[in-house]
């Protein structure tokens, strides 16, 4: 186990290498810069902006010049949000980010699971048929709309929670709950067709044929091999979920990072997309690695030497 | 089970929070603004958004400052002289002016700050504001290296000298561009890096810094410090960033704003009805047009057909049926309510649109279109559901008017700008917005040198001429009517189409006092105050 820990963590150094090289060109081939604004500013000036971000030098050596940055730790002050560097940035908005979808994710996974092992248990009945149309919808209606009736219902109408900002824990309802509701229903309906498929399975039949109760059935055998599915899906959208949502940091005014993956492009806040992509791909890497690390806990035949 | 024990333990510490604070901030006038984006910078030199400017206007004061109503007020200088050749500008500054942390102002502190604003390793985008003063150009451009050089000098702690290298009729309106304040040079070096963070930053402003965080909040606190202190009622201000408009609007509606940054567009019928009394709708000084790229053919030397596709937008239907935010439809560049400036009209401005379209089917057909040969013609602007709407509007009145076969081409932001400096584009979808309330920030952008910034490549002898010319003149009143007829010829040339002028959309509480709608949209905190 501790050999192959080892084994991916040396694996995903190249595969970070390919991503920050992609990243670091892709981003510097798209058109205009991250200077241009509504105001085209005189030649003199704009050799000056770059000079000072050294966007003068030949690309190759800009590149350089970035590698040996990160190897030391530095990854830049941001183009776009000049007095802070974009470590700053990330340090100040991943705790918020990350409490969010942490919180939304455990809720995710306690209703999902359960809403979803429960409607393949009562399989085309009015539950499984109610559970899967409401897991339905909220697949179906994206985040943009949900967030601003919430805010309205509850907060303008009701003035239950503040309908925007970040403070207290009341600040954090709304978007938790804008930001659970599609997991919630993926993992429903993940859950529930897997249950589906595990109640069909040989183990079950042979369970059930030694006299095993139902309920024992399911609990010892049948949700074990059911979460796998949900296993897999959990690390990269835990990776997703916890890096923030720009769509739910806007309407909400949370200051996480979610933003920064968007605006950053946007903006050709060079840095500032650096910065993210290295962050997200690290954190996709764990998120994998740490499923892959569970996985023999749930399914007995995979097992890591 | 377990969330509803940490629910009580936070609401427990909740309580104590507002019983240890409450005392404090019920004394405490605070005012919650939205702010549009997340500013760019608070460093004077580095940011170029009315967002940074709005901040900073509190926490800095110029040698020349804004009242209530925008008109300019004695700032950091209590008084001053003008040479008679108009080119040297000689300040007396207050002697009571000081700084957050209780050091005087001194001439010296607006020397440093011109000096490293123009300093090239700064590599301020807004350096170009202060061109008019002697040898700034200069000194940006590389020129010169010697930062004396450039015309701003202290003759004591409290005289400063500003020599102009001609007369600028607008000096005094520029000197309350954020790019003309002082800074603490102390104070900088300090901390050379972070010298603009919380508990860093040191201003002579108003207000002083007490908190910011990025995408968040920026606090700002009474500045006892400030000569005007006695003055001013507001204890804090707060900054929001709200970039999403709508949610803006709920946040308002809930209490958690007293002012917002902008309205959405698509809500003003709702507004009207059932918040009419807090909606405020005023000119302000900007232009939104349409830029006929005169460089290449079809419109290169071609001003029948400018005009044609000119007359043939009808702008009441765009403003009162698409665009819905109260914009008043343009048939000039420059705003009105500038200074020194009569306002100027196209000749047709007054004519019915069945008119207008006559006399374009006219000029269409004389710059050699018709039915059989219709002009194709393909119209650039950036993503965005508003500038689509007014495009195929347009497009539409084109088609229905004169026959015209119009294709949009939307790009992102970024590359729209790129597009629109390389002239890579026939009509591209353009906004102006003054720097300052001066007809000449309006019309020094279409002198034929004047670069990437005249984008329909307009070149104009006469125009030259009387914009250049108009610059240098120190009676003001022949300077005013050099600039009007240098934009009656700019609009007979047609060289782009102005669509509407902007106006500015704010919800205001019936708490907040002391706001007037001014067309530069400024109001410093300041003069504001909250309270039933």
């Amino acid at each position: 186990m501790f050999s192959y820990t080892l084994r991916r963590l040396a694996g995903a150094v190249p595969t970070v290498f390919v991503i920050i090289t992609i990243a670091f060109f892709m981003i510097r081939l798209a058109p205009g810069g991250p200077f241009d604004q509504e105001r085209s500013v005189p030649p003199e000036i704009q050799a000056n902006l770059a000079r000072a971000y050294h966007l003068d030098e030949p690309l190759g050596q800009q590149y350089l010049r970035y590698l040996g940055d990160i190897l030391q730790g530095d990854f830049g002050p941001s183009f776009r949000y000049k007095d802070f560097t974009v470590t700053e940035l990330l340090v100040e908005g991943f705790p918020v980010s990350l409490q969010l979808g942490l919180a939304a994710m455990t809720i995710a996974v306690m209703v999902g699971f359960a809403a979803g092992a429960y409607a393949a248990l009562r399989r085309n009945s009015a539950i499984d048929v109610a559970t899967m149309s409401i897991a339905m919808t909220g697949i179906a209606v994206p985040n943009f709309v949900v967030a601003p009736l919430l805010t309205l219902a509850l907060g303008v109408w009701l003035g239950l929670l503040p309908v925007g900002g970040w403070g207290g824990i009341d600040h954090a309802i709304l978007p938790i709950i804008a930001l659970a509701l599609p997991e919630i229903a993926f993992v429903a309906r993940l859950t529930r067709g897997s249950m589906l498929e595990v109640l069909r399975a040989d183990f079950v039949r042979t369970a059930r044929a030694k006299g095993l109760s139902e309920r024992a059935m399911v609990v010892r055998h049948a949700l074990q091999a059911a979460a796998l599915p949900v296993l897999s899906f959990l690390g990269p959208t835990t990776a997703a979920v916890i890096t923030g949502s720009i769509v739910i940091e806007q309407i909400f005014g949370i200051p996480g990072i979610g933003r920064y993956f968007v605006q950053g492009a946007l903006n050709r806040d060079y840095t500032l997309v650096m910065g993210v992509v290295i962050f997200y791909a690290v954190i996709i890497i764990a998120f994998n690695l740490l499923v892959d690390l569970l996985y023999p806990l749930f399914d007995p035949r995979v097992r890591h030497d | 089970m377990a969330t509803g024990r940490v629910l009580h333990v936070f609401k427990g510490l909740a309580l104590a929070a507002i019983l240890l604070l409450g005392p404090v901030s019920a004394w405490a006038a605070a005012i919650h603004l939205g702010n549009g984006t997340e500013p760019e910078s608070l460093d004077i030199h580095q940011s170029s958004g009315v967002s940074e400017a709005n901040i900073q206007r509190d926490l800095f004061e110029g040698l020349i400052a804004e009242g209530p109503d925008a008109s300019l007020i004695p700032g950091a200088a209590e008084s001053w002289e003008i040479s008679e050749d108009g080119t040297v500008y000689t300040f007396h500054l207050r002697q009571d002016g000081k700084w957050s942390n209780g050091d005087p102002v001194t001439a010296g502190d607006f020397v440093y700050a011109f000096h490293r604003g123009l300093a090239p390793e700064t590599a301020a985008a807004y350096a170009f504001i202060l061109y008019p003063v002697l040898n700034a150009e200069q000194y940006v451009n590389g020129e010169i290296t010697d930062a004396d050089a450039v015309g701003i000098r202290a003759i004591d702690d409290s005289t400063l000298e500003i020599t102009l290298k001609a007369p600028t009729a607008y000096f005094l309106d520029m000197l309350t561009h954020h790019m003309a304040y002082p800074l603490n040079q102390a104070a900088i070096e300090a901390h050379p890096d972070d010298w603009m963070r919380a508990g860093n930053l040191v201003s002579n402003g108003a207000y002083t810094l007490a908190e910011w965080a990025p995408q968040s909040h920026i606090l700002l606190k009474k500045n006892t410090q400030y000569h005007d202190a006695d003055a001013v009622s507001l204890d804090e201000v707060w900054f929001y960033p709200t970039e999403d408009v709508g949610q803006e609007l709920q946040r308002y509606r809930a209490g958690e704003l007293d002012v917002t940054y902008d309205i959405p567009a698509d809500q003003v019928d709702w507004i009207e009805t059932n918040l009419a009394a807090e909606y405020r709708n005023f000119p302000y000084l900007g232009t939104y047009y349409y830029v006929l790229n005169t460089t290449v053919a079809p419109f290169a030397d071609n001003i029948p057909l400018r005009q044609a596709l000119a007359l043939a937008i009808d702008r009441e239907v765009l403003t009162q049926k698409i665009t819905r935010a109260g914009e008043i439809p343009a048939y000039s560049f420059v705003p009105p309510g500038v200074m020194n400036y009569q306002q100027q009209t196209q000749d047709w401005a007054d004519w019915s649109q069945q008119e207008r379209n006559d006399r374009a089917r006219e000029l269409y057909a004389q710059a050699g279109y018709g039915a059989g040969n219709p002009l194709q013609i393909e119209i650039l602007y950036n993503t965005s559901d508003n500038h689509k709407k007014i495009a195929i509007a347009i497009a539409a009145m084109w088609k229905q008017t004169l026959g015209v076969e119009t294709t949009l081409r939307n790009e992102e932001w970024k590359v729209y700008l790129s597009s629109r400096d390389e002239k890579n584009f026939q009509v591209v979808r353009a906004a102006w917005i003054g720097d300052y309330n001066d007809a000449n920030t309006f019309l020094e952008l279409f002198v034929s040198d004047a670069g990437e910034m005249n984008d329909p490549g307009y070149d104009s002898a006469r125009y030259d001429e009387l914009v250049k010319g108009g610059a240098f003149e120190t009676d003001l009143a022949v300077r005013e009517g050099m600039m009007e007829e240098a934009e009656r010829v700019f609009l007979s040339d047609t060289p782009l189409i102005p669509i509407y002028f902007y106006t500015t959309q704010h919800m205001i509480k019936p708490t907040v006092s002391g706001w007037i709608d001014n067309i530069k949209d400024v109001h410093p905190s300041r003069f504001l105050s909250v309270g039933g």
